[in-house]
């Protein structure tokens, strides 16, 4: 049971990442169906540059960087442009499949020292609980830690208040003076970040070596889990172990008797997805859905 | 304009220098067409400036400059003699102009205090929560700040609209049809607010169509036509009808009605309780609507009146079939198909993505209601199609125009025309007039009185006061999801009707009673009419606004009073050779038929709501 949970703790980071990421940009009211592109570019960046500069540090950057490239491209596009915000989405994974595949050609096989972990202090080391929290590298910890800046940036700040107001009503935004594209390039922005990050946990501590789409759909189950979270931060830490745990569960399969076909379980997160979306829309009370998620914006002018 | 400013509010400002606020040559051109044309206008401290016009008349557009959000192609605003730029919403608020919009512009899903919040960024939120209470005491505006507003009701979030404003202390105030979702008693409210503002100093452009809220509270008046400004005048001196004149330019189709038959329940609702998807709950809910007849459902804003025309329709299928019944069959298991064929058409109150799809031609939107009627072909449909923009006036450019491109007031008149053309015995409709022009409202309204006059049932579920009072023989007012009992409008004030608007009984009689009371009634109501006093109750006819010599017609109308019972129709093809009702005025043959439903209003009413007719509230531009 014990490695079951810490393989959970691990498979949830880069859905930590990428769903907080994606929750910010839609909570502004933009659908960047992007994720796992710009996942796949953030992995590719911080493998090659880990390995170039021997700096993981360096690694974790060049893989935000990358992130928020990838959503520069959506920026220009969907919202310079006033393209259609799924289609670009769509445009993008594409791209950062390919592009990642394309960067990435000459360092298949190459490997990478994992990043570091911290070790429990020996005392405490006995418990199970210390065993399976405290042996986390700080990709992991940030990935907490950044949630719940998150929940109180949105939730407690003029700033979060002011994105949460455009995803709800652009033009009323507009008239009270918000810089309704400028908010949501940067909420685009700051979820490619993200995402690139939880890219570059991937290809840096999770399977530390580059292979061609190795996110393998983890993009996808992030955006599920920003619905699942019914657009709420502090449910993405809840939903994000869950799905986590449906993914690890076909590692664990034999440790644990689980009898549940593997397809199944790999099937599981977005069954959960699709009752949470039932359940939402059935609830009498307003969700948190941004009402003007993929609504294009043209400032009328 | 500016010349007769101050007065009313007490604070009489300094009128010997610039205006607070000028506008000079502003014009405005969207494509080919001028929404404003060389607009010049002035408000100074403590006044507050009428700006009059119908729907199109070019009222939004300008406000919108005033506010930043769109800019003139020529001409200059001047900020105590200085030229400025507006160049954003933000920088209008810098500058001290406050605005009041005609739809709300907060946001649904935030807390009123969130919501105020981001008006006012340099703010504690502790502060804002201090001055809102304040805000609140000083001009009588009670707002809950932690509720969310989309549950707000329609007054409630206006009344945050407001403290918004008031809380960036701008010297310059524009209120954009505050009116349009308030009751009568909530509008008084707002207007001693706004008194109490202009005693304070403050300048503000009050824009509306409706005249009596104008002369009550307005110390000059700007006159919109066309994108024009066409003429300015003192409100409190000069007569409604004059300045409907010169908003109008002309008089609009009178509204005809002639004494009309009632026979026999034809819809029933009963007991209906409907629980709501969105929005307000129907809790038992009964009317019942005559041959004949036309039946108004008044109420403001977000009452229920949603999910009572889903009812009627059968987008909504009602809990029990027999809350709805037509001629005693109960129909309210059945979908809006099944109704139709039952003789049942219906026009809900959107226009554009309820009642017609903006993307389709006309002829492919007539489809729309008619796919499974056996009286439609679909080979024919652009033939009819025409035939309903001719015989209801909608004008368009193009053969056969997509249903976005037309205005409100023609895809109106193409909605309920293609509801119409199919001879309807009960017609529901929802805000029929809302937001378009005058001409077309009464064309509108004709349209829907010559139903009853052929023995057909009308339902107007309308939040326009001055409709109810025009076209509807009996009237219920929707409050809270529960209706009120059913009065006949001659019986009926717009104070009344604001208490039943406002949940508070009213003295009234009990349904048998106006059951007994109700054929009597409208066979003598002509003559009752007539020697009406009270304010409320004034009707004249355009005919007399515009020749002052026939001001005294009421005289020249003479007539008996008529025998008790009125005869009963029983099919629409017996209309024709009805004689006219023995009320119709021998002496006056040039007028088609008494005007005993028109609601024009001499010139010294003060009520807010007997607006003239011609006027119509709705969204402009």
């Amino acid at each position: 049971m014990e490695p079951f949970l810490i393989a959970v703790i691990v498979a949830a980071t880069p859905f930590l990442y990428a769903a907080t990421g994606e929750l910010v940009a839609e909570r502004s009211g933009v659908l960047n169906l992007g994720v796992e592109g710009m996942m796949l570019l953030g992995a590719v960046a911080a493998f090659v540059t880990a390995l170039t500069t021997g700096s993981s540090g360096l690694g974790i950057l060049a893989g935000a960087a990358a992130g928020a490239a990838g959503a520069l491209l959506f920026v220009i596009v969907a919202l310079g442009f006033s393209a259609n915000q799924a289609a670009t989405g769509l445009a993008l994974t594409i791209f950062g499949a390919g592009a990642s595949g394309l960067i990435g050609q000459g360092y298949v096989g190459e490997a990478l020292k994992p990043l570091p972990k911290f070790q429990a202090p020996e005392q405490l080391a006995e418990f199970t609980g210390v065993r399976i929290l405290f042996n986390h590298d700080v990709l992991v910890y940030g990935a907490f830690a950044l949630i719940v800046v998150v929940w109180l940036y949105l939730n407690f700040t003029r700033s979060g208040l002011r994105l949460r107001a455009v995803g709800d009503d652009h033009h009323s935004a507009q008239a009270l003076g918000l810089g309704v594209l400028r908010i949501r390039s940067l909420a685009v922005l700051f979820g490619g970040a993200c995402a690139g990050i939880g890219g570059a946990y991937l290809s840096l501590a999770y399977t530390p070596l580059w292979a061609e789409d190795m996110t393998a759909g983890r993009g996808w189950i992030a955006l599920a889990l920003v619905v699942f979270a019914s657009w709420r931060p502090l449910r993405i830490v809840f939903g994000a172990l869950i799905f986590a745990a449906f993914d690890q569960a076909g590692n664990y399969r034999e440790t644990l008797n689980i009898e549940i076909p593997s397809q199944f379980l790999s099937m599981a997160p977005y069954l959960a997805t699709i009752i949470a979306l039932v359940l939402i829309s059935m609830a009498s009370r307003r969700s948190d859905t941004p009402a003007c998620l993929g609504r294009e914006f043209r400032p009328d002018r | 304009m500016g010349q007769n400013a101050g007065g009313k509010g007490g604070v009489t400002g300094s009128h010997g220098d610039a205006p607070l606020f000028e506008a000079r040559g502003i014009s405005k051109s969207f494509g080919d067409v001028a929404a404003n044309k060389n607009i010049s206008l002035k408000v100074h401290s403590g006044e507050i400036l009428a700006l009059l016009g119908e729907n199109g008349a070019g009222k939004s557009t300008f406000v919108k400059m005033t506010d930043g959000v769109l800019r003139p192609d020529s001409g200059a605003f001047f900020w105590n003699g200085k030229q400025i730029t507006i160049k954003s919403p933000a920088a209008a608020k810098r500058i001290g102009i406050g605005m009041i919009f005609q739809h709300f512009s907060s946001f649904e899903a935030l807390t009123v205090l969130e919501n105020l919040a981001l008006a006012l960024p340099q703010r504690s939120l502790r502060a804002i929560r201090r001055d809102v209470a304040e805000v609140s005491e000083r001009y009588g505006l009670s707002i809950n700040p932690k509720r969310r507003v989309e549950r707000l009701s329609a007054g409630e979030k206006q009344r945050v609209e407001i403290v918004r404003a008031l809380l960036q202390k701008p010297k310059l105030l524009i209120l954009d049809e505050p009116t349009s979702v308030l009751t009568p008693q909530e509008a008084d409210g707002l207007f001693a607010t706004l008194d109490s503002l202009a005693a304070d100093g403050m300048a503000m452009i009050y824009i509306s169509h409706r005249l009596n809220e104008i002369k009550e509270l307005c110390d000059s008046a700007t006159i919109l036509r066309h994108g024009e400004v066409v003429g300015s005048c003192d409100p409190r001196s000069t007569s409604v009808p004059e300045i409907a004149e010169m908003m109008i330019g002309k008089t609009a189709d009178p509204i005809d009605r002639a004494g009309a038959y009632v026979g026999g329940p034809r819809l029933v609702v009963d007991n209906l309780s409907v629980p709501a998807k969105e929005g307000v709950s129907l809790k038992k809910i009964s009317f019942s609507a005559r041959r004949g007849e036309i039946m108004g459902i008044a109420g403001i804003a977000g009452e229920g009146q949603d999910t009572l025309f889903a009812a009627l329709s059968g987008e909504r299928r009602t809990p029990k079939a027999k809350s709805i019944k037509i001629d005693d069959q109960p129909i309210g298991a059945m979908g809006p198909t099944s109704r139709r064929r039952k003789g049942i058409a219906f026009a809900p109150e959107q226009r554009l993505g309820h009642a017609a799809i903006a993307d389709f031609s006309l002829s492919d939107n007539l489809r729309l209601t008619r796919h499974a009627m056996r009286e439609f072909s679909n080979r024919k449909r652009r033939a009819q199609s025409l035939k309903i923009r001719e015989d209801y006036d909608v004008r368009s450019s193009a053969n056969d125009p997509k249903a976005g491109t037309l205005s409100g007031g023609n895809l109106q008149k193409f909605v309920i025309g293609r509801e119409l053309d199919r001879q309807p015995d009960v017609f529901i409709v929802a805000q029929p007039t809302w937001g378009v022009d005058a001409g077309a409202a009464s064309s509108i309204r004709n349209k829907l009185l010559s139903v009853a006059e052929r023995g057909g049932t009308v339902v107007v579920i309308s939040q326009d006061l001055d409709e109810i009072f025009q076209i509807a023989d009996r009237v219920a007012v929707l409050h809270r999801g529960e209706l009120s009992l059913t009065h006949l409008v001659d019986d009926m004030t717009p104070d009344k009707i604001g208490m039943l608007m406002s949940g508070e009984d009213i003295n009234s009689v009990s349904k048998d009673a106006i059951a007994q009371n109700f054929t009597r009634k409208r066979a003598t109501r002509i003559t009752e009419t007539q020697e009406e006093t009270s304010p409320a109750e004034t009707r004249i006819t355009d005919e007399q606004v515009k020749d002052p010599t026939q001001r005294e017609a009421p005289a020249s109308v003479v007539q008996t009073p008529q025998p008790a019972i009125s005869p009963v129709i029983t099919s629409s093809s017996m209309t024709s050779s009805i004689t006219p009702p023995p009320s119709k005025p021998a002496s006056q043959p040039s007028q088609k038929s008494t005007p005993a439903r028109r609601i024009f209003v001499s010139g010294n009413v003060s009520t807010p709501w007997t607006a003239p007719e011609i006027i119509q509230k709705g969204t402009v531009l």
